[in-house]
């Protein structure tokens, strides 16, 4: 009875949420249209009517089933429609650097774009990177050429919420023919005092035959709860490659919503990470469009996950042309009561021949109180294909254990030693040295329980590793 | 070469359905339409004790509520409930004696169908309750079954003979509100086969049940009850057909199994309604809830199945293993053609601890049809050191027809292991050239392909089945190769 009258409460805590942001919308229109061409205006009005249609989503969605946001949308959050100002020291967001990685770092404070000198620059070769409100002013047909043309997820509240109200984010254009040197690097970091509720609205735009590395850091500074929102659109022109990189290291009641749409023309590469190290409750989508034949799409994901802590990582593999591939391999470990989703989806569509696509998820569970729940889906319409899907969970082999046991290695280690294992598979796919060394670090530290919320982004934390220590006695070997 | 193989396809497509005749028997069928009153009119019929007519009016005003799912991968005509004809019965003498007395073009149909009660009698020694038009016509060999205290009849005369076993477990594996088309069978199903194997018996034949349906614009609603007790073992087939008709029919329906302690319980269906022809038109809707409980500890339930008809095919046999260290199994074979629909597979659920469940499953989807594999593994908290291991591979003939996979895989604890494994692919250039550059023509390749892609299914068969499996498989596939 008292579990009915929680619900109910939850329910209707969620549906003023809702008409608490219509109110929102009604009464900051001015404010949220203040920058808008015309274009953007019309898509905001008819993205405001579909959230109004559908609403947050709720576990009888299917792709929602196993993720319950109920809770956290229960909370009361504070929003923001206009750069909130407060002393910040800029220094301190761009504090340091990895070592032996030079990037270029731009950075969301709270969610608005912050900058040392310039909202917007562009690099010699013609890159263009900075905050897209500022882009949407200067370069108006670029972005409204682009805006909004892959995100497209009919039933998706969060996605049409976005869209109705994200009015800053991160604008990268990279020309025709031109590799950019740097990674860039976009940090994320969340530092207020009271409830964020945060939406965020990327576009990245890759010319022809470029090449880009992109590292897209999630980071929270405090413990209070927040709630981001984030769309990227990132569009891969014919014969370009990005590495994209997305690292997760939030306080445990932050809620993250980070959906990116990729859209791939033909012979166009991507690989993609997803490393979660903490955070409440993240929920991953990845949709990908191969939208030319030739393109190849790598989809990568880790996640360590204990306490409370939810992860949803949902990815969604369009092969709308032949001749094209895709791998996905997620793997994680989840300890204490942490609960993690997996929900691939392989579309090969009618016609698109000589596709290969292969999908695999392994997870380890350490304890009885973890749950899993992976979903590896086929669908699919055409003959001359190769496709292929892994899911298993299980724990740490007892062999391995006792292999390395009796080797004279305490079980603690032993253990330490077979989850990096499990790990470094992940890892080791990473293309740039310095960054593979740098989260390999991360993910030994997180595993030895050392990982905190970090003062800064989680690549720049402080303290320096110690190399991992695995007390091997000799006396008994 | 290419065209070769498309003219074969086409040859094979195009093969007909050979059951597709109608049997002339006078039925005695009750007017279209669903309401309270058919409901009445059935179980007095039947002549039903009361709990089983409110058993019936609870599931139709819960019925009422419900909405057909919309969740699978099919395309799913809407049905209208009120155009069908839910009691449809030969006219026959209350009781028969032997096999004598029943009427001769039953039997001639049945004959027709290559499961000539007689001949089932006395050469394989297979005990048949044979179905015809949802009510129960001729049960075989009950008397030496007798002997082994095994009772093997019609639902209908377990109702009237064994009232407190079926009050019993009758909807306690699959409860009448467990979907729409559960709901619609437990309110009007007419007949069906019960089955109880008393303690420490190890029944000595097969049992089979074979169903048709005959008259037009019926629905046919069976029942099957089996409950194995401690330490008995049975091995159940089940057969089906129906007529070639322009309209589509609707088959909902419901088997349960309760096994105890120590009990194996082996369930094989080679499913062959009429799929509709090859446009698309006509074919049996087949919505089929079918369950098995492992009750006890050690019990074991084996599901086969072997699909090759019905227009829509939307089944998941299931087990649950309730009891410590049972066991569940489930092989699949099923084959779409033509404009055929299937959204098939299994569900474990694992609640008990050491309990194991392995799922196979073959899908062959050629012409235009759409073949999807659906699967829920759930381990629960308590399922300690649980196992399951789950294949599902798909083989595409043809470039028209679709082949999915959606494995649902919940784990809640640490102790247990699940392992999911699918492919899809078409029969590779390389395997048929071998195969021909051995002097064997293209369709008899592709034949000996199919077989041995199906084998690890087939082998779990039942001998009886096992041959009328291999060559229905060989009527729908042989030679179809894209």
């Amino acid at each position: 009875m008292l579990i009915r009258v929680k619900k109910q409460e939850s329910r209707i805590m969620e549906i003023s949420l809702q008409n608490k942001i219509l109110k929102l919308f009604t009464e900051n229109k001015e404010k949220i249209f203040r920058n808008d061409p015309l274009e953007i205006m019309k898509l905001r009005k008819k993205a405001i009517s579909e959230f109004e249609r559908i609403g947050f989503p709720t576990t009888t969605i299917e792709t929602w089933r196993d993720t319950d946001i109920k809770k956290v949308l229960s909370q009361d959050f504070s929003f923001y429609f206009e750069p909130i100002k407060e002393k910040i020291d800029i220094d301190k967001i761009f504090q340091c650097e990895v070592p032996a990685f030079d990037t270029n770092i731009i950075s969301l404070y709270n969610g608005w774009y912050t900058y040392k000198d310039s909202p917007l620059f562009t690099l010699p070769n013609g890159t263009i990177i900075g905050s897209f409100a500022r882009a949407l002013k200067e370069f108006p047909d670029l972005v409204i050429r682009h805006y909004n043309k892959y995100a497209k997820a009919k039933t998706d509240g969060f996605k049409a919420l976005n869209t109705a109200f994200a009015q800053d984010g991160i604008f990268i254009y990279v020309p025709d023919n031109v590799e950019a040197y740097k990674t860039i690097q976009m940090v994320n970091i969340l530092n207020k005092e009271d409830n964020l509720f945060v939406q965020n609205r990327n576009l990245v735009i890759v010319g022809k035959n470029s090449k880009l590395s992109l590292v897209h850091c999630d980071d929270s500074h405090n413990h209070r709860s927040s709630f981001t929102n984030t769309v990227t659109e990132i569009f891969i022109n014919e014969g370009a490659s990005v590495d994209h990189y997305k690292l997760q290291n939030l306080n445990n009641n932050t809620t993250l919503i980070n959906s990116t749409f990729f859209h791939q023309e033909a012979n166009s590469n991507l690989s993609s990470f997803a490393i979660t190290l903490n955070g409440g409750l993240v929920r991953n989508d990845a949709h990908i469009k191969l939208n030319g034949k030739g393109g190849n799409a790598d989809i990568y994901g880790l996640y360590l996950v204990d306490r409370e802590q939810h992860i949803d990582n949902q990815v969604h593999i369009d092969h709308a042309e032949p001749n094209c591939t895709s791998n996905e391999l997620f793997k994680g470990i989840l300890d204490d009561h942490a609960s993690a989703v997996f929900n691939g989806h392989v579309l090969v569509r009618k016609d698109s021949q000589q596709t290969n696509a292969y999908q695999t998820n392994r997870n380890i569970l350490l304890t009885d109180k973890a749950t899993v729940n992976t979903k590896p889906f086929l669908e699919i319409y055409a003959d001359d294909v190769k496709c292929s899907h892994g899911a298993t969970v299980g724990q740490l082999d007892d062999d391995a254990l006792f292999y390395i046991k009796s080797r004279g290695i305490s079980e603690h280690n032993a253990k330490l030693l077979l989850m990096y294992a499990f790990a470094a598979e992940v890892i080791n796919k990473i293309s740039i040295q310095p960054l593979k060394d740098r989260i390999d670090d991360l993910v030994k530290k997180r595993l030895r329980g050392e990982l905190a919320i970090c003062d800064q982004c989680v690549l720049h934390c402080k303290d320096q590793e110690k190399n991992i220590n695995f007390e091997i006695d000799m006396s008994k070997v | 070469m290419e065209k070769d193989k498309n003219n074969i396809i086409d040859e094979v497509t195009r093969s007909d359905y050979k059951y597709g005749f109608t049997t002339d028997i006078e039925m005695e069928t009750a007017p279209k339409g669903l309401n309270e009153d058919i409901i009445r009119f059935i179980s007095q019929k039947n002549n039903e004790p009361e709990f089983l007519l409110n058993f019936r009016l609870k599931a139709f005003r819960k019925w009422q509520k419900m909405k057909t799912p919309e969740w699978a991968n099919l395309k799913i005509p809407p049905i209208d409930y009120q155009d069908i004809i839910y009691y449809a019965a030969p006219k026959k003498n209350p009781k028969l004696e032997s096999l004598n007395e029943v009427d001769p073009e039953l039997l001639d149909t049945f004959k027709k169908l290559g499961i000539s009660l007689e001949e089932q009698k006395k050469l394989t020694g297979v005990a048949v309750d044979a179905v015809f038009d949802s009510v129960s016509v001729k049960t075989t060999f009950q008397e030496t079954l007798e002997k082994y205290g095994i009772i093997f009849c019609s639902f209908s005369e377990a109702v009237q003979n064994h009232p407190d076993l079926v009050k019993k477990y009758m909807g306690s594996v699959v409860p009448y509100g467990d979907n729409c088309f559960s709901a619609l069978n437990s309110a009007v199903f007419s007949d069906g086969s019960f089955c109880y194997i008393p303690k420490g018996v190890r029944c000595p034949v097969e049992l089979s049940t074979y169903f048709r349906i005959n008259t037009a614009g019926t629905g046919q609603f069976e029942r099957t009850l089996i409950i194995a007790d401690e330490g008995s073992y049975v091995s159940y087939m089940e057969g089906c057909t129906a007529p070639q008709r322009d309209e589509n029919q609707l088959h909902a329906a419901v088997v349960e199994i309760i096994v105890l302690k120590d009990a194996e319980v082996k369930y094989s269906t080679v499913q062959n309604w009429y799929p509709g022809d090859k446009d698309g038109k006509g074919g049996i809707f087949n919505f089929v809830t079918k369950r098995g409980i492992c009750k006890g500890s050690h019990s074991k339930i084996s599901w086969t199945q072997v699909e090759t008809g019905s227009a829509i095919t939307w089944k998941y046999p299931g087990c649950i293993l309730l009891g410590d260290n049972s066991v569940g199994e489930f092989y699949s074979v099923a084959v779409t053609n033509n404009h055929q629909q299937a959204d098939t597979g299994s569900k474990m659920i694992h609640l008990g601890k050491n309990t194991k469940s392995t799922i196979i499953s073959k899908g062959i989807s050629a012409g235009y049809s759409n073949n999807s594999y659906r699967g829920l593994v759930k381990i629960n908290k308590r399922a300690e050191n649980s196992r399951n291991f789950s294949q599902c591979d798909s083989l595409l003939l043809g470039d028209k027809c679709s082949a999915h996979t959606f494995p649902y895989i919940d784990t809640q604890n640490s102790s247990s292991i699940v392992e999911h494994e699918a492919t899809t692919s078409k029969i590779s250039d390389e395997q048929l050239f071998y195969c021909q550059q051995r002097g064997i023509n293209a369709e008899t390749s592709i034949g000996l392909i199919v077989n041995g892609y199906a084998k690890e299914v087939l082998k779990k068969l039942p001998m009886e089945f096992a041959v009328e499996a291999q060559k229905l498989l060989a009527v729908s596939l042989e030679g179809s190769v894209g």
